[in-house]
C-alpha cells in the first residue's frame, strides 16, 4: 500500500529539517534500512533511512527546501501499484500550512515565504511554472522561484513577480528573515533622522543576513602578549637602522599569526555554499578598518606568501587609502577570513559577527596589564591579550576552532616562529 | 426581457466581446446600425487585404514575369472585378459572423443605439421605430471613421477615405495621399501598382512613422523604387477641391503644388460616440479604467473607441478582457505589448520596442540582424528584399522588440510576439529549431547574429 515519507525527528529540539539532498530518485527502488535522503537538523546533517519497501513514486520536497517534523517528503508506493486517488490532495497539502499564511497578502508574496509553507508549484515534479528571463533573473537576485506567485500567463511567473520578490539570503537556504516586519523607533520633535547611505545599508543587510542565517559560535582565549611586546620592540629597533626601514605594529604581527594559523589548520579557510564546503586555495584576509561613515574591509590577498614586512606594507597601504576613499571594488571581494582589532580604543573583550560568506572572523582586543599566575605558582604582573573568535558551525566545529586558536596562540608566544 | 450584456456596435471588439459573453453563460445582445464585422472587416483590414493582393499578383506579372521565366502577353484587369473581389469576400464574412452569433445565441440587434441611462438602451431601427431595452452591463465598442483633413471636406469622389478609396468607380489617373501611417501607406502600394500616379505626403521624418527608422528609411527605398513619389517633412498648406480633381499646396524642402484626381485623406481616425449619456472622453475616446469601465458604472467600452492603438486584433483583445474581468473573475489587462502589420509589398510587422524607443527610455540593447538577400528561401521565391531586425535587453538577453520589412513579414511576427509574451531570451530562440527552408530561419540568424553566432552573415 502507499506510504507516505515523513520527517523523521532526528535530534531532540528539532522541529524541522532541511532536505539537503536526496539520494534516491522518483521510479527507484527502495528497501527498509536503506538510505534516502540527508537531512539537516538544528544540530547537523544526518542521512535519512527507508522504513518500507516500495517504489519512490513522487517526491515533494525537493532538495534545499525545509518541512516541519511529520510533513510529508515523499510518496511510496508498492511495485505496480496506482498512485491513491487522493495523490493529489496528498501532495498540495503535502506541508502543514503554518500558522503563517492566516490572511492573504496582497502587497507581495512575502508572506508565503514563512517556513514549512509551499506553494502549489512545489508539488509533483516541482515543475515551475516561469518565464527564461524570470528565471535568469531569479538566479541572479538568490530569488526561489517556489515561493512566488504568478501574474503571467496561467500563472507563469514573469519579470515583474521575481521583481517584486523579496530576496533570500545570496546562498543560503535558510528563510528569509523579512518576513517580521520591522520594528521601529519613536521619533521626538528633537530627533534627528538620518537616512542610510549606501554603505550603512549594506553593512545592515550583510551582518543581519550573517546573525540570522549563520549559526555563530564563540570560542574565547588569553594569550600572554609579553613576548610579542619585547619582539616587536627588538625588531623595530633593528628595523629602523636598516634600509627599508619599516614600523611594525603589533597588528602586523597578529594578521601574520592569523594567517599562517590558517595555512596550519585549513579547514578554516573555507565558505559554506548551500550544498557544499568551499575550501579556498589562498588565505586572503580581510581588514576590518573604521572609516568616517562606517567600516570597511579591504582585502589583503594571497596572504599565505606574504612576509611580516609584506603584509605591513599592505595593511597601511589599505587603510590610508580606505579612509582617503581611493580603494578599488575589487579591493574588498574575496577575502576568507577578518581580522577586528579594537585594541587601539581599550576594548578589553569581545566577539564579531562573521563578515558573510567567511566562515570565520577573529576579534582583537587591547593588551593589558594582569596579575597572573607564572610557572612557579606566584601572582606576577602579566600582559595579557583577549582574542574572540566566531564561528559559522556549518563550517567550523568546536574543535578545529580550538586547534586554530592553539597556532595562534603558540605563534603569539613564540613570535619568532612567525619569521620562520 | 433584460439582458445581461448589451454590446453596441458589431465590430471585432463588439461581436468578440458579444460571442465572449455568451460563451460565458450571458444574455448578451448586440446592436449595429450598419453591418456586423465593423469597419476591420467592411471597410478595413479585410477588404484591403483583397485589393493588395490583386495589386501584388498584377504588379509582379507586370514587372518580374521574365525573372520567373514567364510570358505575358495582353495583360490587363477589370477594375470593377478588382473592386468585385474584395467586396465578394467582405460580404461573405460578415455572413459569417451573423452565423456565429445565431450559433452563440447572442440577439443581433439591427439600429442604431441610445445610451438612455445605466441599463437602458435604445434602438432606433431604420424605420424609425425605437425600442427600449433593458441589460445589466452595456458594453460600448464603437469605434472611429476616418479623421477629415481641415477645411477638406469628404465628397466620395475627389476628396475621399479609406472606406470610399476601397469602392472607387473609376481608377484615379494621379492620387496624392495625405499621411504616411499603414492605412497611407497600403493605399500607396495599392494604386501605384495598378498605374497610378501617386504621392505621398508626410509631415514627419519617415513614412510608417512609428516603425523602427531603419525599416522606415528600407521601405521608402523600395517605394520610391516602385515609382511612387515619397515628400517626408512636408506639410499640406492649401488645399483646392475643384469638384472635377484636387490641388494641394505642400511645403517641405520647397513649396509646390501638387494636382490629382483625387486626394486620399490617412491622417488618422476620429471617435464614433453613442449618442445619449454623455460619458467621460479625453480627445474624443473614452476614458476607461482598469476594468475597461467609463465614467458611468455598469457602463464598458472597448477598441477604437478607448483609443490607440487603433487595431482590430486590440480591439478583439480588450473586448475579451473586459468581459472575461467581468464574468469570469479574471483580472482584466491593459493593453501592453502588441504587433503592428502594413501589408505593402515588401511587408511591414513589428512588436514591441523600436530601437529609437529603447536609446529614449533608457535601455540597455543589442541589435541582431539578418538580410534576406542571405536566406535561401528568400532567394529560391525570388523575394529577397528586407531584413529581420531583433532587439534584445543587453543583461538577460531577452527580446524586447522585433521588426521585419520583407516577404511574409506579418506572418512571421508572430514568433516574436510570442518570444516577447513568454519573456523568452535569446538561449530560447537559438534554442528552437526553425525549419529549413524557411523565411522564420532569418529570426533564428538575427539572434546569432546579436551574439556573434550567425552563420550565414558576418557577425
Amino acid at each position: 500500500m502507499a506510504t507516505i515519507i515523513e520527517m523523521p525527528k532526528l535530534s531532540d529540539t528539532m522541529t524541522e529539517g532541511t532536505l539537503v539532498r536526496w539520494l534516491k530518485n522518483p521510479g527507484d527502488e527502495i528497501e527498509v534500512g536503506m538510505e534516502i535522503a540527508e537531512i539537516e537538523t538544528d544540530k547537523a546533517t544526518m542521512s535519512m533511512e527507508a522504513f518500507d519497501d516500495g517504489i519512490l513514486h513522487e517526491i515533494y520536497v525537493q532538495a534545499g527546501e525545509k518541512a516541519p517534523l511529520g510533513g510529508k517528503l515523499a510518496l511510496l508506493l508498492e511495485d505496480g501499484e496506482e498512485p491513491p486517488a487522493l495523490d493529489k490532495e496528498i501532495s498540495s497539502g503535502s506541508i502543514p500550512v503554518t500558522a503563517m499564511e492566516e490572511e492573504e497578502s496582497t502587497e507581495s508574496a512575502a508572506a508565503t515565504s514563512a517556513v514549512g509553507s509551499l506553494p502549489e508549484p512545489v508539488s509533483g515534479g516541482a515543475r515551475v511554472k516561469a518565464s527564461p528571463l524570470a528565471r535568469k533573473i531569479a538566479a541572479e537576485r538568490g530569488v526561489n522561484l517556489t515561493q512566488i506567485q504568478g501574474t503571467g500567463p496561467g500563472g507563469r511567473i514573469v519579470k515583474r513577480d521575481v521583481e517584486n520578490a523579496p530576496v533570500a539570503g545570496a546562498s543560503l537556504v535558510a528563510a528569509p528573515p523579512s518576513a517580521v516586519a520591522a520594528i521601529r523607533p519613536t521619533i521626538g520633535a528633537n530627533d534627528e533622522r538620518i537616512p542610510l547611505t549606501g554603505m550603512r545599508t549594506i553593512i545592515a543587510e550583510r551582518l543581519l543576513a550573517s546573525k540570522t542565517q549563520i549559526p555563530h559560535f564563540y570560542l574565547n582565549i588569553d594569550v600572554n602578549a609579553a613576548p610579542l611586546l619585547a619582539f616587536r620592540q627588538q625588531i623595530n629597533q633593528a628595523s629602523e637602522k636598516s634600509d627599508n626601514a619599516n614600523k611594525y605594529t603589533i597588528n602586523d604581527f597578529i594578521l601574520k599569526a592569523v594567517v599562517q594559523s590558517a595555512v596550519a589548520v585549513p579547514d578554516v579557510n573555507a565558505s559554506f555554499d548551500v550544498d557544499a564546503i568551499i575550501r579556498f586555495a589562498s588565505v586572503n584576509v580581510s581588514v576590518a578598518v573604521a572609516v568616517d561613515e562606517g567600516l570597511v574591509t579591504p582585502v589583503i590577498r594571497d596572504a599565505q606568501d606574504k612576509s611580516l614586512l609584506e603584509i605591513s606594507r599592505s595593511v597601511k597601504d589599505l587603510a590610508a587609502r580606505a579612509r582617503a576613499k581611493k580603494l578599488a571594488p575589487d579591493e574588498f571581494a574575496g577575502g576568507t577570513l577578518t581580522v577586528s582589532n579594537l585594541g587601539a580604543y581599550g576594548i578589553d573583550s569581545f566577539d564579531a559577527i562573521i563578515n558573510p560568506p567567511q566562515a570565520f572572523i577573529i576579534a582583537i582586543s587591547s593588551i593589558r596589564k594582569t596579575p597572573v599566575v607564572d610557572a612557579n605558582d606566584q601572582i606576577v604582573i602579566g600582559q595579557r591579550m583577549a582574542i574572540g573568535m566566531s564561528c559559522d558551525h556549518r563550517v567550523i566545529d568546536g574543535a578545529v576552532g580550538a586547534q586554530y586558536l592553539a597556532e595562534f596562540r603558540r605563534l603569539i608566544e613564540n613570535p619568532a616562529l612567525m619569521l620562520l | 426581457m433584460a439582458y445581461d450584456l448589451i454590446v453596441i456596435g458589431g465590430g471585432p471588439a463588439g461581436y468578440v466581446g458579444a460571442i465572449r459573453a455568451a460563451q460565458l453563460g450571458k444574455k448578451v445582445a448586440c446592436v449595429e446600425m450598419d453591418r456586423a464585422g465593423g469597419t476591420c472587416l467592411n471597410w478595413g483590414c479585410i477588404p484591403t487585404k483583397s485589393l493588395l493582393k490583386n495589386a501584388e499578383i498584377y504588379h509582379l506579372l507586370k514587372h518580374q514575369a521574365d525573372q520567373y521565366g514567364l510570358k505575358v502577353e495582353g495583360l490587363s484587369y477589370d477594375w470593377d472585378k478588382v473592386i468585385g473581389r474584395s467586396r465578394s469576400v467582405a460580404d461573405r464574412l460578415a455572413g459569417g459572423i451573423e452565423f456565429l452569433f445565431k450559433k452563440n445565441g447572442v440577439d443581433y440587434i439591427r439600429g442604431e443605439a441610445t445610451l438612455e441611462s445605466p441599463g437602458k438602451v435604445a434602438v432606433t431601427d431604420s424605420a424609425g421605430a425605437k425600442t427600449v431595452h433593458e441589460t445589466t452591463d452595456i458594453l460600448v465598442a464603437t469605434g472611429c471613421v476616418s479623421r477629415p483633413f481641415p477645411d477638406f471636406p469628404f465628397n466620395g469622389k475627389t476628396v475621399i477615405g479609406s472606406k470610399e478609396a476601397m469602392v472607387l468607380a473609376e481608377q484615379p489617373k494621379e492620387i496624392v495621399i495625405i499621411g504616411a501611417g499603414a492605412i497611407g501607406i497600403e493605399f500607396a502600394y495599392f494604386f501605384n501598382a495598378f498605374g497610378s500616379k501617386v504621392t505621398v505626403v508626410e509631415m514627419m521624418p519617415h513614412i510608417l512613422p512609428v516603425e523602427d527608422d531603419e525599416v522606415s528609411k528600407t521601405l521608402e527605398k523600395s517605394f520610391k523604387k516602385q515609382g511612387i513619389n515619397i515628400l517626408t517633412n512636408t506639410k499640406v498648406t492649401g488645399t483646392k477641391d475643384s469638384g472635377s480633381g484636387v490641388e494641394i499646396i505642400v511645403e517641405g524642402k520647397e513649396k509646390q503644388m501638387l494636382k490629382a484626381d483625387t486626394a486620399l485623406i490617412a491622417i488618422g481616425v476620429a471617435p464614433v460616440l453613442p449618442g445619449g449619456m454623455e460619458l467621460k472622453a479625453d480627445r474624443g475616446y473614452l476614458v476607461t479604467d482598469d476594468t475597461y469601465q467609463t465614467s458611468a458604472k455598469g457602463i464598458y467600452a472597448a477598441g477604437d473607441i478607448i483609443g490607440p492603438p487603433w487595431l482590430a486584433h486590440v480591439a478583439s483583445w480588450e473586448a475579451i478582457q473586459c468581459v472575461e474581468g467581468l464574468y469570469a473573475g479574471g483580472t482584466p489587462k491593459k493593453v501592453d505589448v502588441f504587433p503592428g502589420c502594413t501589408y505593402c509589398h515588401p511587408q511591414v510587422a513589428s512588436v514591441g520596442l523600436t530601437e529609437e524607443a529603447a536609446k529614449e527610455n533608457g535601455i540597455a540593447y543589442k541589435v541582431g540582424k539578418f538580410p534576406f538577400q542571405a536566406s535561401g528561401k528568400a532567394q529560391a521565391v525570388g523575394d529577397s528584399e528586407g531584413f529581420v531586425k531583433l532587439l534584445f535587453g543587453e543583461k538577460h538577453g531577452e527580446v524586447i522588440g522585433a521588426h521585419i520589412i520583407g516577404p511574409d513579414a506579418t506572418e512571421m511576427i508572430a514568433e516574436l510576439g510570442l518570444a516577447i509574451t513568454l519573456e523568452a531570451t535569446k538561449d530560447d530562440l537559438e534554442a528552437t529549431i526553425h525549419a529549413h527552408p524557411t523565411l522564420a530561419e532569418a529570426v533564428h540568424e538575427a539572434t546569432g547574429q546579436a551574439y556573434g553566432h550567425a552563420i550565414h552573415i558576418p557577425n
